[in-house]
């Protein structure tokens, strides 16, 4: 089990994590979202006793890094940064990394076997493309053989293929047993494989939580959309002191401030037909927008467009 | 899937500093960097006495009479460490600092997190292929300088006073040397800066010192690491101001120890 305890962590001027709490369930993956900057990275190396926290203290299975006495047995590691001698070829890479743990050579070419890599093993892995360097990184995080694993961004520029492959791994890691903490900027990656999520925003907690409820709050104030041949009726019926209603189209209403419960009931006492009701959905992409976006440290314009996953109610 | 855990390594496994050692083995013979600069290293050392040697022969009948009778075969069997002090202080810096430089120091700490068996796994390892490969070039190097110095019978026999400590105080220099260099790599954490304060303390502070007035400088230059470090490699000296052998030896172990305490505690300290 990962323990993140108040941890904050200065570079300078600069607070990249900002008393950050949280455990990471065993047996589970967890996504660690937020966006780029946000701390994600800081806070793995910070747990990884790569980084020496300002104030809080890591904790990996109840120890410091530093004190685990086999830690690639503990915790298998990818960082996001190579952390790989682009001189060396992979299989030497995984070799020196297996003898200071006493790991045998069957091992090392189980897990090149493993991500794929047994073709190209005695190549520099200077001369490797991004996704084989993303499989070389898992291949030494899973060395070890270890119960929780940590993986920083694993799907960063991989082709299509190779997302599916670490998608599948990830599954497959988790339906072992294992427990699974993997950081993304992108929640899409995320509602594929996660289930529960810990999205942080400029080194701040913003939400620990599972992926259900995740959507769930971020959907909290989305509008209700109502589809009637008698929109102007039915806009006089909805009123209330936090309601407003927009218009986009018409005959089709833009609700805030009820459910579509309450707006079908009200149609229904005023005698209106109407023909959709739908309550709007916040997709998990847009719900991680949507909390996040003030914390993104460098805006580039507008985000997105709004893309919204309708959720069709009877009304 | 299954294949993630179908055969498990035994996960009694720990960190060992033994296993630390074989690691920082395996990781010095893997880099070609490492073995062409190791190989340069033995040539330099090796070959630049006999070739000297040779020349010096060649025009035996030019030097004057006072360099014939002064001539130390010793000295000259010994003298490829000028060459060799530079391939082995580069590659000293090169093992930890190419570590820094491509990200490798991660995975390092992360397989030995309490991070001082690494900096002593890197130190004993280089350290000792690096005395036993100039010790073996240093003896290759002086009897071939012996055989080739015998047609104007100025050789020296290992057994002369004196010359079993050059030839093996050569590798101790070089041996010290670079546990120095690897200390400053450590410290520095690149490999531009590593190279520049090692050529710097070694080659550049002499320098600076010869320009102050003789008397200062002749107080100062015995003191100074290369001096300091050669006087366990050299048979007899041009200059008379400089330490015992032993002495200057100890004080060149001092500045290496110096270096390997500020590496110690950067290591320590800062983050990875």
């Amino acid at each position: 089990m990962i323990a993140v305890e108040r941890v904050t962590k200065r570079y300078g001027e600069k607070v990249a994590v900002d008393d950050l709490t949280f455990t990471v369930k065993p047996g589970i993956v967890t996504g660690f979202l937020g966006p780029n900057g946000a701390g994600k990275s800081t806070t793995m190396r910070v747990i990884l006793g790569l980084d020496r926290p300002n104030a809080g203290h890591a904790t990996v299975n109840g120890k410091a890094y530093r004190e685990l006495q086999a830690p690639l047995h503990e915790i298998g590691a990818m960082l996001e940064a190579r952390a790989i001698h682009t001189g060396r070829s992979a299989y030497h890479h995984l070799m020196a990394m297996a003898q200071t743990h006493g790991i045998g050579r069957a091992r090392v070419l189980e897990v090149l076997e493993l991500v794929g890599l047994t073709e190209v093993a005695r190549k520099r892995a200077g001369g490797f493309s991004l996704g084989m360097g993303q499989r070389l990184g898992i291949a030494s995080a899973l060395l070890g053989d270890p119960a929780t694993l940590i993986l920083d961004e694993p799907a960063n520029g991989l082709d299509p293929e190779g997302i599916r492959w670490i998608r599948n791994l990830l599954k497959g890691l988790a339906a072992e047993g294992r427990t699974v903490f993997v950081s993304s900027h992108l929640m899409a990656e995320m509602s594929q494989t996660a289930e529960h999520l810990i999205v942080i925003g400029r080194g701040r907690m913003i939400a620990d939580t599972s992926v259900a409820d995740f959507v769930a709050t971020a959907s909290h104030g989305a509008a209700v959309l109502v589809r009637s041949p008698q929109a102007t009726e039915l806009r006089e019926e909805l009123t209330g002191p936090d309601v407003t209603v927009t218009s986009r189209e018409p005959g089709l209403l833009e609700v805030f401030g009820l459910t579509s419960a309450q707006v079908g009931e009200a149609a229904a006492r005023a005698g209106i037909v109407l023909h959709e009701l739908i309550a709007q959905r916040a997709s998990l992409e847009e719900a991680f927008m949507q909390m996040t976006g003030g914390e993104v440290e460098y805006h580039a314009g507008t985000v997105g467009a709004d893309e919204r996953e309708q959720v069709k109610e009877m009304a | 899937m299954s294949a993630i855990a179908s055969a498990p390594p035994a996960r009694t496994g720990r960190v060992t500093q033994l296993g630390v050692l074989r690691s920082e083995w395996t990781k010095l013979w893997t880099l070609r960097s490492t073995r062409w600069s190791m190989l340069v290293a033995f040539v330099a050392m090796a070959g630049l006495g006999p070739l000297i040697a040779a020349i010096q022969m060649g025009r035996w009948d030019q030097l004057q009479a006072h360099d014939r009778f002064t001539y130390d075969a010793v000295n000259t069997g010994v003298g490829g460490w000028h060459l060799a002090q530079l391939a082995i202080g580069v590659l000293g810096v090169l093992v930890i600092s190419g570590e820094y430089t491509t990200g490798m120091i991660r995975s390092s700490l992360m397989a030995a997190p309490k991070r001082l068996p690494v900096l002593w796994a890197k130190l004993g390892v280089f350290a000792a292929v690096t005395f036993v490969v100039m010790l073996v070039a240093s003896l290759i190097s002086f009897f071939g300088v012996q055989a080739i110095v015998t047609q104007h019978h100025v050789q020296r026999s290992l057994g002369d006073p004196g010359a079993l400590r050059t030839v093996i105080g050569v590798a101790l220099f070089l041996t010290v040397l670079s546990v120095l260099c690897v200390g400053l790599g450590t410290m520095l954490r690149n490999t531009a800066g590593g190279i520049a304060s090692f050529v710097g303390l070694l080659f550049v502070l002499p320098g600076i010192s010869a320009i102050l007035p003789s008397s200062v400088n002749d107080s100062i230059s015995p003191y100074l690491p290369l001096n300091a470090g050669t006087t366990v490699a050299s048979h007899t000296f041009d200059n008379p101001h400089h330490l015992s052998t032993w002495g200057g030896f100890a004080m060149f172990c001092l500045y290496a120890a110096i270096a390997v305490a500020g590496a110690a505690v950067v290591l320590l300290r800062k983050d990875a």
